[in-house]
C-alpha cells in the first residue's frame, strides 16, 4: 500500500515539519487552479447557455438579402425581378411562401433600428413591422394584449423595464428632425432570450401598416423567418430556397440557428481560452514557487540524504521521496482549489452570464477534476529536477554536510 | 584454521583528481580481515583512513584495485548493487550518530529492515536490539533529538545490527561522547565481537583503539603498521 510506504511517510513528516511554509507553496497552487478552473467553468456555462436559447429557435429558417454582392440598381428601383437589392421583395416571399408551403409559418419582417423617446428619455431600439396577426405566433404577452389598433406595439420586457414602460405608455419613434410617429404599448412580452430570427426582449414589434406608412419600402422586407413544422425538414427547405433565390446570383442568405451556434461557441472558445491562459500564468508562478520549497528542502535535507544512501537507500528511492513530496503539495493545493474554484466558478458564472442553471451539467463540472489534475501535474513536474537533484548526491559529500 | 576474509583488498589505489592536481589518498593497499576480527585502523588526520574507510564502506569504489566484500568484487557493482550492499552486508555507526530525526528511535532501527523487505517489520526484532543495546521501552516512540548523545548512539547501534550485516563498521563511534559514555558503548561493542561479529573501527584513541584485537595504521595512504 502505497500509505504505507515509508518514503510516503517521510515526505509527509517533512511537509509536517515545515508546516508554514509547504502551506505558502500550496497556496500558489490553490490560486492557479482555481483561476484556471473558475474560468472554464464559466466558460462552458456561457456555451451552454447560448446553446440553450438558440436551440429553442432551432425550427427556424432565417432569410435576409445577400448584399454582399453589391452594385447593381439601388434599393429605390421598384423592380421586381431578382437584382442585388437590399431587401427582399414581394415575389420572392411568394415563392419562399410557395416553397415553405402550408404547415409551415412564413412571417416576413421589416426592422429597423430608430431612436426613441419615453416621456423626455432618449434612447435607441430596434423596431420590427410585422402582420400582426403573426404576433401571437412568435411571442407571448405577460402583461396586456397583442396591438389592437395599428398604432398599437407589444415591447420586449428589457426595453419595458429600460424605459419604465407600462401598458398605455406612449413612446415616440425616430428623431426629431425627421419626424415622429407616436405609438402606444399594448402590450409587454415574456422574455424570450437569445435568439437568432427576432430578438424581442430589447424590441418594438408594431404592426406592418403602422411601419410602412412611417418608414416606407412597402413590399421591400428585410427578413424573411420559415418556423418549420417539423425540425428534420429544415435542410431540405434550406436547399430549395437556395435553389429557387439563388439559381443565377446570390440574392439571399439563408441561415439557420445551427450555423449561427457555430460561430458564437468559437468565438466564446476563443475569449475562454484566452481567459485560461492568463489564469495559466498563475499556475506558472505556482510551479516556481514549488521548485522553489523543493530546492530549499532538498539543500536543507542534505545530511539526512546522505545518512539514507549510506544506510542503503537506492538512488530511486530517495528521488521518490522527493517526488512525493511534491505530489502531496500538488494534491493538497489542488483539492483546496477544487473546492475554491467551486465557490468561484459559481460566483464568476452567475455574476458573468447571470443564471447558473448549467453549472451542475457533467461539460460544466469536468472542469473541476481537470483542474485538480493540472495542478498535481504542474507540481510534480516542478518537483522533478530537485528530486533528482537529491538523488544524485554523493554520499559520501552528502553526509559530510552540516 | 583462518576463516575465509570478510574483506579483501588488493592492490587498492584511490586518486582524486582536483582541478589542479591529484591526491592519491591510497596507495597500493593490500589487506585481509578475516570474519570475527575486531580492527582499529588508525593514523592522522589525511593519512587516508577515512577514504580506506568509505572504500570497505562501499560509498565509494576504488580507482584501481580489487576490493571483495564478502566474496563480491565491488569493482562490478553499478550504484544499486553497491546501495543493496551497504544495506544488507554492512552496519553502519558513525561519529555524529546519525538518526534519521523525521522518525522516531524504532523506526531508525526498522528503516534498513523495511529497504530490505519492502514492508513494515512484524517480527519485533528492532525492538529486541533497542532493548540489547539498553535503551527503555518507553523511550521507543522519542525522536532523536529527545535523547542525549550516549543514547542515540546505542540506536545506532542497534540500527546497524538490524540487517545482521557481515561487518559492523564504525567510524569514531565514541567521538562525541564522553568517557564514561564511551565505555558503555564500547563494552556493547566488545561484547558483539565476542559472539562473533566482524568489527572495523576508525579512531584515534588509544584507549579506544585498545578495545580491539588488531591496529593498522595508515599514513600518506599506506599500511605502516598492522599487528
Amino acid at each position: 500500500m502505497i500509505i504505507k510506504d515509508i518514503f510516503f511517510e517521510l515526505s509527509l513528516r517533512n511537509i509536517r515539519l515545515n508546516f508554514l511554509r509547504s502551506l505558502l507553496a500550496a497556496i500558489g497552487i490553490v490560486i492557479g487552479v482555481v483561476a484556471i478552473t473558475s474560468i472554464g467553468i464559466m466558460g462552458a456555462n456561457m456555451t451552454l447557455s447560448v446553446t440553450a436559447e438558440l436551440s429553442e429557435s432551432g425550427n427556424v429558417i432565417m432569410i435576409t438579402p445577400d448584399s454582399g454582392g453589391g452594385g447593381g440598381t439601388g434599393p429605390g428601383s421598384g423592380s421586381s425581378s431578382s437584382d442585388d437589392d437590399e431587401y427582399i421583395d414581394d415575389s420572392q416571399l411568394r415563392d419562399i411562401e410557395k416553397i415553405a408551403g402550408g404547415e409551415n409559418l412564413v412571417v416576413a419582417l421589416y426592422s429597423e433600428s430608430d431612436s426613441i423617446s419615453v416621456g423626455g428619455e432618449d434612447g435607441h431600439a430596434s423596431i420590427y413591422g410585422l402582420d400582426p396577426s403573426v404576433i401571437p405566433e412568435l411571442v407571448d404577452v405577460e402583461e396586456g394584449s397583442y396591438p389592437v389598433s395599428t398604432s398599437g406595439v407589444v415591447v420586449g420586457p428589457s426595453l419595458a423595464e429600460r424605459y419604465d414602460l407600462k401598458v398605455g405608455s406612449r413612446i415616440k419613434v425616430g428623431d426629431e428632425d425627421e419626424g415622429q410617429s407616436t405609438v402606444k404599448v399594448n402590450g409587454i412580452l415574456e422574455e424570450k432570450g437569445m435568439s437568432m430570427d427576432l430578438n424581442s426582449d430589447n424590441a418594438i414589434l408594431a404592426d406592418e401598416k403602422w411601419f410602412t406608412s412611417f418608414y416606407g419600402g412597402e413590399g421591400e422586407y428585410d427578413q424573411v423567418n420559415v418556423i418549420a413544422a417539423d425540425i428534420d425538414t429544415i435542410e431540405a427547405l434550406e436547399d430549395e430556397i437556395d435553389r429557387q433565390l439563388n439559381y443565377r446570383d446570390d440574392e439571399v442568405k439563408i441561415q439557420d440557428s445551427s450555423s449561427m451556434l457555430e460561430r458564437i461557441s468559437e468565438s466564446l472558445g476563443t475569449i475562454t481560452s484566452f481567459m485560461t491562459a492568463i489564469g495559466a500564468i498563475s499556475l506558472l508562478v505556482a510551479a516556481v514557487s514549488i521548485f522553489n520549497v523543493m530546492m530549499m528542502s532538498v539543500t536543507e535535507r542534505i545530511k539526512e540524504i546522505g545518512i539514507l544512501r549510506s544506510i542503503g537507500t537506492k538512488r530511486r528511492e530517495i528521488r521518490r521521496m522527493f517526488l512525493y513530496e511534491s505530489l502531496l503539495l500538488g494534491v493538497i493545493g489542488s483539492v483546496i482549489g477544487a473546492v475554491f474554484s467551486f465557490i468561484g466558478g459559481y460566483t464568476l458564472t452567475f455574476g458573468m452570464i447571470g443564471t447558473t442553471d448549467y453549472f451542475f451539467m457533467p461539460e460544466s463540472m469536468i472542469y473541476i477534476p481537470i483542474g485538480v489534475v493540472i495542478g498535481v501535474i504542474v507540481c510534480v513536474l516542478s518537483g522533478i529536477y530537485p528530486a533528482w537533484r537529491a538523488s544524485n548526491l554523493d554520499p559520501i559529500e552528502a553526509l559530510r554536510a552540516e | 584454521m583462518t576463516p575465509e576474509p570478510v574483506i579483501s583488498l588488493r592492490n587498492v589505489t584511490k586518486v582524486y583528481v582536483l582541478p589542479s592536481d591529484e591526491v592519491v589518498a591510497l596507495d597500493n593497499v593490500s589487506l585481509d580481515i578475516r570474519k570475527g576480527e575486531f580492527v582499529a585502523i588508525m593514523g592522522p588526520s589525511g593519512s587516508g583512513k577515512s577514504t580506506l574507510m568509505n572504500q570497505i564502506g562501499c560509498l565509494d569504489v576504488p580507482t584501481s584495485g580489487d576490493l571483495y566484500i564478502d566474496g563480491r568484487n565491488v569493482r562490478d557493482l553499478d550504484d544499486d548493487e553497491l546501495t543493496e550492499l551497504r544495506r544488507d552486508k554492512i552496519g553502519y555507526i558513525f561519529q555524529k550518530f546519525n538518526l534519521i530525526p523525521l522518525l522516531d528511535l524504532m523506526e531508525n532501527v526498522e528503516y534498513p529492515l523495511i529497504l530490505k523487505h519492502k514492508k513494515r517489520d512484524e517480527s519485533g526484532y528492532p525492538g529486541k536490539l533497542l532493548e540489547m543495546v539498553g535503551l527503555e521501552e518507553k523511550r521507543f516512540k522519542h525522536k532523536p533529538a529527545e535523547i542525549s548523545g550516549g543514547q542515540q548512539q546505542r540506536v545506532a547501534v542497534a540500527r546497524a545490527l538490524v540487517n545482521d550485516p557481515a561487518i559492523l563498521l564504525c567510524d569514531e563511534p565514541t567521538g562525541n561522547l564522553d568517557s564514561k559514555t564511551s565505555s558503555q558503548i564500547m563494552d556493547i561493542l566488545s561484547e558483539l565481537n565476542r559472539n562473533g561479529r566482524t568489527i572495523v573501527m576508525v579512531t584515534h584513541e588509544d584507549s579506544i583503539a585498545d578495545y580491539a584485537h588488531r591496529k593498522i595504521v595508515i599514513s600518506d595512504g599506506r599500511i605502516v603498521d598492522d599487528n
